[in-house]
């Protein structure tokens, strides 16, 4: 490990160096025409001096990168040993033909700024290719674990049995003990955590845009909107921990004030507390949606008489319509996919239960059971969280393209 | 909310109550008797309206005040905590009866015999056994324990003399003597006897035990005791986190915002990765997890648990953010600074470069520092990667298990012991602390960049 460090910090150096040198020979060469000859010569080079220093710099790097590449693919175990003093002398043997290479083509016509331009497109052509990568590999990753997950047990029963009981498949070796992966019960539960969320995030973030862009003061907004990007702001840990020390316990103590029990970990605390978390993300995104509506709508509707809330109800409303319903497709995929608070507060059986007073289990929270642990990489239940991960992916992904996609075409409506 | 009330009908409306008139006897459609009433109704729907407006925020401060409170109000005592003196006779009988002073045997020698010994020196007249452990549980057994044999290892001529330690106190002591143990209730239902509640406010009132800034929670690692748990190696865990985050989403971030607003041709490749990259920053959390077990771990063969890992995980968690926020702030750059630079001679490269990205500076900014911050909140794709170790050492470098905040958090929460709930939520306030440091530097760069324009 700490030889890949040094080999990298090396290569660095050496380029930085390397550029630096080159920068002040050219610049040497170009003031001993310049003084040499005659005025004209100045004005013939292509490029400043810099330019050429910086094409060594991005040649070393480059090609010191592929240098260590290549030794990664050669002895992709021992990662520690191949970075000895061996390669770092391929290393300074390649920036020294580099630079020699360099060196003789400072000439006057040589376009070294316009190498050096491509080159930096060039990077950020790949920087900007690693999101199509990433998603790539989610993808495929996510599918190969998947289909070997498949293989085992049928998609079919993945998909609507009723029995979730993945502790089973560890002991393998016991008979009629094979586990069972109908997934139903995960997502009945994960759907009513998102109804309730939604149901307290919905109107409630909805109503906190509607007041701040219409009604509330400068000075009433200058105090809420900190105040909910601070919520904006909390990790969802934190939320997971609020909701089982004080939303569950609380729940339960009301319920059996009316004479119920229920446990601390039930849907309805983490979903509470879910709805919280979400009410931020809906309240801004709303703000936006509402604020981009023309203000010429909204004087037409004062004039024909309207109140604000008329205005804000038949007007607003009706043309902000997609771009609220966009924030509520991107709220429920942030719900969907919220981990850490289920985790905490919404508990582990899987109950196929529409009862918010009791536990459920969510999708995150089984992918989040079924790999922290020893695990063995082969068994189902380990692939069981690629499957579950992959439903996941695939839902929110199409949530979020649909409302990505609403709120663009909405946008452009108003510009 | 009043503008739609005109002033003038109110104070009529007034005056003509104060002479008992009824209001204008020529009717029209708009002051009819029912239109009246109409517009009566639609002022108490503006009413309603503005009342649930003011509920929701009502119902969202209240939710955050009511998080914040219960937080630092369960948090707060974790600060400090209670520490006891005591005089260790170090003998050598016990230490050292072979007299050689070879610091691997002095390590391995009975400590517990010490300590229990100069706790009985504190209380007179223990002489049952069961009193004796009783005594002794008092103090943090590894906590004094070790605490000694740190001293004696290092300095193996401290055998023979009376060593002044102050080690803490057992976290059951700790929460009784903070009030949270009620001494009220029948002893068999309690954590402390009678007998060592009677031990306990005789040493308090000599002074034996007294509260100290608990200096433990900030030096000290993850462990088995309360007492002796802190938050060192998962604040070092999630610094070298952030910074390998950092290392790796800066520039993929930056660079992809320039390549997509400034050099990309419009076609069907850059409407992908476009799309990518949006819609990467809405993917769950958790998904990058299994991306990074999947490839990371389980192709590539990267340790587990490590720090290095992580950061990758969370940099291509974090990257769309910066990328996000780095368009935002280059389209805010007037397009007369590139003109301006392009029509001097400036190449392409070179006007965004030089004129453009400095311009565009704290936008970025404010974009990487938002991204860090989700980076430093993040768990679940550290669940995924196994960085739930319990860890006990200070990591050195990013191949070593390390833990980080959010997850220590998370593993601590799992106990439901008052002493580990108190640790929980001071560890939540130091991270709390952090990240509203964070934003609320963020926030002040745009609002200063908001005025300057």
């Amino acid at each position: 490990m700490n030889s890949i460090v040094a080999y990298i910090l090396m290569l660095l150096i050496i380029s930085v160096i390397a550029g630096f040198a080159f920068n002040f020979t050219a610049a040497q060469k170009r003031i001993t025409l310049y003084k040499g000859v005659d005025v004209k010569s100045e004005r013939v080079y292509h490029s400043q001096s810099g330019y050429h220093g910086y094409l060594t710099a991005w040649l070393i790097g480059i090609s010191g990168f592929l240098i260590f590449l290549g030794g990664l693919f050669l002895r992709p175990d021992t990662g520690g040993l191949i970075f000895n003093t061996v390669w770092i002398g391929v290393l300074i043997l390649t920036a020294a033909s580099i630079t020699y290479l360099c060196n003789q083509r400072i000439r006057p016509e040589f376009r070294a700024r316009t190498h050096v331009e491509r080159l930096v497109i060039g990077a950020l052509i790949v920087l900007s290719a690693i999101a199509v990568f990433t998603t790539l590999g989610i993808i495929l990753s996510l599918l190969f674990e998947s289909l070997r997950f498949f293989d085992k047990v049928p998609f079919t029963e993945f998909l609507f049995g009723t029995q979730w009981s993945p502790q089973m498949a560890l002991r393998a070796d016991q008979a009629g003990q094979s586990g069972s992966f109908g997934a139903v019960p995960i997502f009945a539960g994960t759907f009513l955590i998102m109804l309730i969320a939604m149901a307290i995030a919905g109107p409630i973030g909805l109503m906190i845009a509607v007041y701040l862009s219409e009604y509330a003061s400068k000075r009433v907004r200058a105090y809420v909107k900190p105040a909910i990007e601070i919520l904006a702001g909390i990790p969802t840990v934190v939320y997971g921990f609020f909701a089982l020390l004080t939303v569950g316990p609380t729940i339960r103590n009301l319920a059996e004030g009316f004479g119920f029990s229920v446990p601390t970990q039930s849907a309805i605390s983490a979903g509470v507390v879910m709805g919280v978390m979400i009410i931020p993300l809906i309240s801004s995104l709303s703000d936006d949606v509402i604020n981009s509506v023309p203000q010429n709508l909204r004087d037409g509707s004062y004039a024909l008489g309207a109140t604000k809330s008329e205005t804000m109800k038949k007007v607003i409303f009706a043309g902000a319509l997609p771009g609220i319903i966009g924030a509520f497709l991107l709220a429920i995929s942030r719900a969907i996919g919220e981990t850490m608070i289920v985790v905490m507060a919404a508990g582990r059986a899987a109950n196929l239960t529409g009862n918010p007073f009791e536990a459920v289990t969510t999708v995150t929270v089984q992918i989040v059971a079924l790999l922290t642990g020893d695990q063995e990489f082969d068994s189902p239940k380990t692939l069981a969280a690629f499957a579950l991960g992959l439903v996941l992916f695939v839902i929110t992904l199409i949530l979020n393209v649909i409302a990505l996609t609403i709120v663009r075409k909405y946008r452009e409506r108003y510009d | 909310m009043s503008q739609i009330e005109n002033p003038e009908t109110k104070s009529k409306k007034k005056k003509n109550r104060k002479s008992g008139k009824k209001p204008h006897k020529m009717t029209s459609l708009h002051n009819s008797e029912a239109a009246l009433l109409r517009l009566k109704k639609r002022r108490a729907k503006e009413g309603r309206f503005i009342l649930w407006g003011r509920l929701a925020i009502g119902f969202a401060v209240a939710s955050l005040m009511w998080l914040l409170f219960s937080l630092v109000g369960t948090g707060y005592t974790a600060f400090t905590q209670h520490f006891i003196t005591l005089d260790v006779k170090l003998e050598a009988s016990i230490l050292d009866p072979t007299d050689i002073r070879d610091p691997e045997k002095l390590r391995a020698a009975n400590y517990r015999r010490l300590i229990q010994t100069s706790m009985q020196a504190q209380i007179e007249g223990v002489t049952d056994r069961k009193e004796k452990r009783a005594l002794f549980n008092l103090v943090s057994a590894s906590g004094a324990t070790n605490y000694v044999r740190q001293k004696v290892y290092k300095n193996p001529n401290l055998v023979g003399q009376t060593l002044t330690v102050t080690v803490p106190t057992s976290d059951e002591v700790d929460q009784l003597l903070k009030g949270y143990i009620d001494r009220e209730t029948p002893e068999a239902r309690r954590k402390v006897s009678n007998q060592q509640i009677e031990w306990i406010d005789e040493l308090v009132d000599r002074g034996v035990i007294k509260p100290k800034f608990n200096t433990i929670f900030f030096t000290g690692t993850d462990s088995r005791d309360p007492e002796l748990a802190g938050i060192a190696s998962a604040v070092v865990g999630s610094l070298m986190l952030l910074s390998v985050a950092f290392i790796l989403a800066f520039p993929i971030g930056v660079g992809a915002a320039i390549y997509l607003d400034e050099f990309a041709p419009k076609n069907k490749w850059t409407d992908l990765i476009e799309i990518n990259i949006n819609n990467l920053a809405a993917v769950p959390s958790i998904v990058f997890g299994l991306l990074g077990l999947a490839v990371f771990l389980n192709f590539f063969g990267m340790p587990r648990s490590a720090p290095l890992v992580g950061g990758m995980v969370l940099a291509l968690r974090a990257f769309p953010t910066i990328t996000i926020a780095t368009r935002a702030a280059l389209r805010s750059v007037s397009p007369s600074i590139t003109n301006g630079a392009l029509s001097v001679g400036a190449s392409h490269v070179q006007a965004v470069f030089h004129h453009k990205l400095p311009l565009a500076a704290p936008g970025i900014l404010t974009g990487t520092i938002i991204g860090m911050a989700q980076v430093l909140g993040e768990t679940a794709p550290l669940l995924m990667i196994g960085m739930v170790a319990f860890v006990t050492e200070i990591p050195t470098s990013v191949m070593e298990p390390a833990s980080a905040l959010p997850v220590q958090i998370f593993l601590w929460s799992d106990s439901a012991e008052r002493a580990w709930s108190e640790r929980t939520s001071a560890a939540i306030i130091i991270l709390l602390l952090v990240l509203i440091t964070m934003n609320g530097f963020a926030i002040w760069l745009r609002n200063k960049l908001e005025k300057r324009r």
